[in-house]
């Protein structure tokens, strides 16, 4: 009964005394894999007979504001206030909830708003036209007559009204439209303008609960100690009478990880550090940051290339080219360092199994309950809570997993808190990356060949349930490399894969994060070579690009670009294009003779097609910036014995509001199909960083962290004090 | 190991009393045996602020400070602070700007920003930043931070 573009009203549902309707997406943009559901809560809409109206969230809430935003598109069309819906996490499942753009239930990679706005606007508009068809039957009327508005149908010839409410029983008797008109932009009343987040009220009151505020009767709490070196086996316990101090429960094993258990996480925690543990530190107890990247380089030089591009008579074009410029760049392992310290809640009894757990892959969460419990899938709930920060840490499921078999080994619930030194040691890091590019210039310095090569590990060996084949394109590798804003002339980018020895993990920015630092770096060192500004060398090669032409002068404009700055200061511009957005930020700083980098300002402009909200626009930007700063100033994950080095935010250090420039965002919306926005800032910030630090001090700086570049930023610094003496 | 100890707190409008370690950090008496969530768990050695709660008014690391040491000083939490001048105007400002993305380290942000407010009516931007450096926000909602501050203390 399903055509396409239309909804399908799939049950009605009877939940709590009040009548509920529920809509489904149409089949066509469902998951591949949809065998799953879960039943009860169903569907997008829920209109209840005491007329509270809940919309069922796909993308889970993590600081993005995409409750709020995906409750806009349905809001647009269903013809209802924000002020009168509520919203609530979908459950797992794939036939409802998948993400069109991946075919799965996640969130992630900036795909929310682009996968679900034709979508969840259906939604909306199925179920306002199926209302005001029951109104207008009831009235004997012409829907054409009648009309919609917060939550009540006018028949506007009249004046009779009746709300939603008091339809729902007529509605969900009519036939489901097979295709109902959306809005043309100039319609809109929501999408388009700021409206207030529905997470807040709560997030500044105390009253909003993440996971870790999960509180579930009977419910003890865990701390828990890991292997050192990825890999490791615990080799002895000893107990050491830690089951009769005060508050502990249980002491539990795993291969590789200990529990001890408490009625409270600090009787836990104490308990944890009374035990003695032997580990057998395993084949990775000799590796070294010095060793992975003698290996990667290695690899670069020797391994065997994967094209992602290779336009015809490149490396002729390169080999015929005036001048050829050369540099190798290299970004290390991140941590993701979420404010929230990663916790699952997990009750497994012989009849089912409930999780609580703020994740942004709620399929992959149950399935993993499922097999470790030997559970049927529809016995594992997932109750998916709002996330203290993912920033695709929570694209992986790892510690769900071992959460799941440390309750499985008790009766009552268990909630499972790393510490944070866990949290960072036992993260499944950002890839490291070592890049070599080479580009052929003219004799007036413009680019007519271009060669990268990207060598790193790939994340879809971890994220993909059957891993990566070998010699296949990982598409992330290469994102924002093989394809870029400019004509770059004849291109050359190629992978060669070599799999760290430590698992790896998506992170804000995905592959764009990497190779736009890469790309946006060497343009302005072409830039200098061929003694133009860098603004001007970028416009000269968008020619055929006026969207991403538009940004850059308009972050240029408001920035004063190409206006006199102090001594020790310098301005740096970056520019991509990435999930379907167009920005460019600059940035300025100053330097001082220590090598000391202040980010003073940044200036963002972006062309996101249809700005849906556009305050959390601005705010993803916002920080965006401020987490790829952070990264681009201090943060590399080092390993030193098999063992990370770093810990805490001590050693693995965040920008502080003492240290954060003042951003503004100007968003210049072209009407074209929104793009996504989470990863956006991020991308920016290191490149445009990175070009600032050479403005000001005449140092290229290549290698990420910059402050692990300290030393050299001193010379660079010095030197120009002795060159203008 | 840690004999439990007999303490009455005052913690919000309530008095609570608990058998807890001497060194039970009062972070996980107000979460684990109090029951109030608000206030959060973020690094555990004083780094980020995310725990902060006010003692008589001042702004401490909860999860550093043991319960024992409290004594009968007023306990004030996130779910508490609204009910103080200082407190309601930082919330107001927090919603009329926006300022929270992800949310988890707020009501620390909060009790930091409230703290200040109540003993500088009008701070400029080095007594934002001395008061608030403390607090660390992944999300990166520094720039609202400041100008929510600033828009509490008109």
């Amino acid at each position: 009964m399903t055509g396409l573009g239309s909804v399908s009203r799939r049950a009605t549902l009877t939940m709590g005394g009040s009548l509920v309707l529920a809509f489904a997406l149409p089949r066509r943009l469902r998951a591949a894999n949809s065998a799953v559901t879960t039943g009860a809560l169903d569907g997008f809409v829920r209109i209840a007979s005491d007329r509270t109206i809940t919309f069922v969230i796909p993308s889970v809430e993590m600081g993005q504001g995409i409750y709020t935003a995906e409750a806009m598109l349905i809001a647009e069309e269903l013809e209802v206030g924000l002020d009168q819906i509520q919203v609530v996490a979908a459950p797992p499942d794939g036939s409802l909830y998948a993400q069109p753009l991946f075919g799965s239930q996640l969130t992630g990679g900036s795909t929310s708003i682009r996968g679900f706005f034709d979508p969840l606007r259906s939604v909306g508009a199925t179920a306002r036209t199926m209302l005001v068809g029951a109104a207008a039957a009831r009235w004997g009327a012409a829907t054409s007559d009648c009309a919609a508005s917060r939550a009540v149908v006018t028949h506007q010839p009249s004046g009779r009204t009746i709300a939603y409410a008091d339809l729902v029983d007529d509605a969900r008797r009519l036939p489901v439209p097979l295709t109902v008109p959306l809005k043309p932009e100039s319609a809109f009343a929501l999408v388009g303008k700021s409206a207030k987040r529905l997470d807040t009220p709560g997030k500044v009151n105390g009253s909003a609960k993440f996971g870790l505020d999960v509180r579930v009767a009977g419910m003890k709490t865990a701390a828990v100690a890991m292997a050192p070196v990825p890999g490791g086996r615990l080799r002895q316990l000893v107990e050491n009478n830690v089951r009769s101090m005060p508050g502990v429960v249980d002491v539990l094993r795993l291969e590789d990880a200990v529990a001890v258990v408490g009625e409270h996480y600090w009787a836990a925690r104490k308990g944890l550090a009374a035990l003695s543990l032997d580990w057998d530190l395993g084949a990775l107890a000799g590796m070294s940051s010095a060793s992975l990247r003698a290996e990667q380089e290695a690899a670069s030089m020797a391994g065997s290339p994967i094209r992602g591009r290779a336009d015809a008579a490149a490396a002729q074009a390169l080999g015929d080219a005036a001048r050829q410029v050369s540099a190798t760049y290299e970004l290390p392992f991140l941590a993701h360092a979420t404010m929230e310290p990663i916790n699952t809640t997990v009750h497994v009894r012989p009849d089912g199994c409930d999780i609580w757990v703020g994740t942004q892959v709620p399929l992959v969460a149950q399935r993993l309950g499922a097999e470790i419990t030997g559970l049927p899938l529809d016995r594992v709930a997932v109750h998916n809570q709002l996330i203290g920060g993912g920033f695709g840490r929570r694209l992986m499921a790892d510690t769900v997993e071992q959460a799941v078999r440390f309750a499985r080994q008790v009766p009552y619930p268990l909630k499972v808190v790393w510490s944070r030194e866990q949290d960072i040691r036992n993260d499944r890091f950002r890839p490291s990356y070592y890049d070599r590019i080479s580009a052929g210039l003219d004799r007036d310095g413009a680019p007519v060949a271009w060669n990268h090569r990207v060598t790193s590990g790939t994340v879809r060996k971890y994220f993909d349930q059957d891993g990566w084949p070998e010699g296949k394109l990982d598409p992330d590798a290469v994102s924002g490399a093989a394809n870029t804003p400019y004509a770059l002339g004849k291109m050359i980018v190629e992978w060669v894969r070599h799999d760290p020895p430590v698992a790896v993990n998506w992170w804000r920015g995905v592959g764009e994060t990497h190779n736009v630092f890469v790309v946006e770096s060497f343009l302005d060192e072409l830039a200098h070579t061929a003694g133009r500004d860098p603004v001007a060398y970028r416009r000269a090669l968008l020619a055929d690009n006026p969207r991403s032409l538009a940004v850059l002068d308009l972050a240029a404009m408001k920035a004063g670009w190409g206006t006199t700055l102090p001594p020790g200061h310098g301005r740096g511009v970056s520019l991509h294009e990435s999930f379907g957005t167009r920005a460019a930020v600059v940035i300025e700083v100053s330097v001082t003779a220590g090598g000391d980098v202040t980010v003073r300002r940044a200036v963002a402009a972006v062309d996101p097609g249809i700005a849906v909200n556009p305050d959390s626009i601005r705010a993803q930007i916002e920080g965006g910036l401020i987490f790829g700063l952070s990264a681009a100033l201090h943060n590399e994950i080092t390993f030193v014995g098999g063992q990370v080095e770093q810990s805490n935010f001590n050693d693995y250090r965040q920008m502080r509001i003492n240290e954060a420039p003042s951003i503004e965002v100007h968003i210049a919306p072209s009407g074209r199909p929104p793009g996504g926005m989470g990863e956006v800032g991020t991308v920016s910030a290191a490149p445009a960083l990175g070009n600032a630090i050479f403005a000001a001090t005449g140092r290229r700086l290549r290698t990420l962290p910059f402050d692990r570049a300290q030393p050299a930023v001193i010379a660079a610094v010095e030197g120009k004090r002795v060159a203008a003496e | 190991m840690g004999s439990e100890v007999q303490m009455r707190l005052q913690i919000n409008d309530d008095t609570h009393d608990v058998d807890v370690a001497a060194d039970m950090p009062l972070l996980w008496v107000i979460r684990d045996i109090v029951g109030l969530t608000g206030t959060k768990f973020g690094c555990g050695i004083a780094q980020c602020g995310a725990c902060t709660v006010h003692l008589d008014g001042r702004p401490v690391r909860s999860c550093m400070l043991p319960a024992s040491l409290v004594g009968t000083r007023q306990v004030m939490t996130i779910e508490g602070i609204g009910q103080t001048e200082s407190g309601r105007r930082v919330q107001a400002a927090w919603l009329s700007l926006e300022v929270v993305q992800c949310g988890f380290c707020q009501s620390g942000q909060i009790m930091a920003a409230a703290a200040l407010l109540a003993r500088e009516s009008h701070p400029d931007d080095a007594a934002i930043d001395a008061a608030m450096a403390g607090n660390i926000c992944r999300c990166g909602t520094y720039p609202r931070i400041r100008a929510a501050i600033k828009e509490a203390a008109r």
